[in-house]
């Protein structure tokens, strides 16, 4: 599953997780705190991001 | 109030074409303005040569405190954008990269040069020597805003390139704290580099500067405990960075002697200190309304304060252009745009700092420019707490007014 941010083209893929950030691949979505910000534009948090291709509302 | 989707034109998301298009930008060539700047120290040593004169030493506060105010004058606006269907073909241009690249050898050929100078036979007198370190800090503190500009793109090379510049004013955790806190909660009370409705620059410097530091810190602390490290580790992005000024400063001090500390701090804080006056500028008074939900709505153009004056914006890479860079902070400079609804500023940056140094004559320009922004309802904007009943008191907004122009 993917989320793309609003605002930038960064993409959170739960495959690939984020390490940088403190999510190792594998680390699903639901595991990601809410007040997480976008690591690219840092507009939108979270639960401002959108299920992208191949994901489900 | 609802959150209201940003209008389609405000999208970071460009038109991709992949043809060369006819349009020509204006302004291509003259961002290398911006990329000689740290260059102006030569310029300076070859005056003092020429002239004899220790003034042009002080080269740096005479470009930013009087020739760049003065050219924003002679020169004026300039609030063209580029066509939107351009945009894709010229972020992706990299020449436009490469202008602040450059920016870093002429900046560290200069940090060298001037430490040099202080010390080469003998030494300088101590008045030359304090000339060295302000226009030293004043260099530096441009720097902050090249690092910014590498700092908010995505590729791991500009974002080393960013701590870089920002090694020689050590203030590295800038980095951290702008990219992942500012832009989070810019325009809320919350913000330490959102300088607040009746608060004097004075009072906003020691709540940035302990703000930014106590905030990057926080940031890293929370991401490596997620990754379940410690915090005193250079991991910890706050910390190398840090680390790399410790690095260069020792270098400089094994170099031209335990001398020229005083001169290092010095330029440091003034390097810091001129980004934290332009920090003030941005977004004054400024604050985004809370949402039922606990929220705060989402930045838009009336968050930030912008300014066209050609000058300020060549040397600071559309740096006033902020409405933009808020609502699309990976958006390269070349691509910033004017927009016709976001609060402008009565001067350039370089003349509005100086403005800010003077807390009365700041207010007087600014204050009611801030009232017009919230159709003359004070209770809007963001509000030094320590002042709000004395503002409450003096900008009392009409009855009726209340709250009719908050959308």
């Amino acid at each position: 599953m993917m989320y793309r941010c609003e605002v930038c083209d960064y993409a959170y893929d739960e495959a690939v997780g984020e390490p940088h950030e403190g999510f190792p691949p594998g680390t699903p979505w639901t595991a990601v705190p809410d007040d997480w910000c976008c690591p690219d534009c840092g507009v939108r948090e979270k639960v401002d991001f959108v299920p992208a291709e191949g994901g489900s509302a | 109030m609802t959150e209201q989707p940003m209008p389609d034109t405000l999208s970071g998301h460009a038109v991709v074409t992949d043809e060369r298009p006819t349009w020509r930008d204006g302004k291509r060539y003259l961002w290398l303005l911006g990329t000689v700047v740290p260059l102006f120290l030569f310029a300076g040593w070859g005056l003092v040569n020429a002239t004899g004169l220790g003034l042009f030493w002080w080269i740096g506060p005479i470009v930013v405190y009087v020739m760049i105010p003065t050219l924003d004058l002679v020169i004026g606006d300039d609030r063209s954008n580029a066509p939107e269907d351009v945009v894709a073909w010229l972020e992706r241009d990299r020449y436009y990269r490469w202008v602040t690249y450059l920016f870093l050898p002429c900046q560290f050929a200069a940090l060298f040069t001037g430490f040099w100078l202080m010390t080469r036979q003998g030494g300088l007198p101590v008045i030359d020597k304090l000339g060295i370190a302000t226009t030293l800090g004043m260099l530096n503190g441009i720097a902050i805003n090249t690092a910014h500009e590498l700092g908010h793109k995505k590729e791991h090379l500009e974002r080393w390139f960013a701590r870089i510049a920002l090694a020689p004013c050590g203030y590295g955790h800038f980095f951290i704290e702008h990219n992942r806190g500012h832009h989070v909660r810019v325009a809320t009370p919350d913000d330490p580099a959102s300088s607040r409705f009746g608060e004097a620059f004075w009072a906003f410097w020691p709540r940035t500067v302990v703000g930014s530091v106590r905030n990057g810190w926080r940031l890293e602390k929370t991401r490596l405990r997620r990754m379940d490290k410690g915090t005193w580790t250079l991991r910890n992005d706050v910390l190398s960075a840090w680390a790399m000024t410790a690095v260069l400063w020792a270098a400089l001090i094994v170099l031209f002697g335990v001398g020229i500390v005083p001169y290092l701090l010095l330029q440091a804080v003034l390097a810091f200190s001129l980004l934290e006056a332009v920090n003030y500028l941005e977004h004054y008074g400024l604050r985004r309304q809370q949402l039922p939900n606990g929220r705060f709505e989402r930045v838009t153009p009336r968050h930030s304060w912008n300014n066209n004056h050609v000058t300020t914006n060549l040397f600071l890479y559309h740096l006033q252009r902020h409405s933009d860079h808020h609502a699309n902070p990976t958006r390269r400079y070349q691509a910033l745009r004017h927009f016709e609804d976001s609060p402008q500023l009565p001067a350039g940056y370089a003349a509005m700092i100086l403005l800010a140094y003077v807390p009365p004559l700041w207010r007087r320009v600014m204050d009611k420019r801030v009232l017009a922004h919230y159709g003359g309802d004070v209770t809007l904007a963001n509000i030094d707490p320590r002042k709000r009943d004395k503002l409450l008191a003096k900008f009392a907004p009409p009855a009726d007014a209340a709250h009719a122009s908050a959308a």
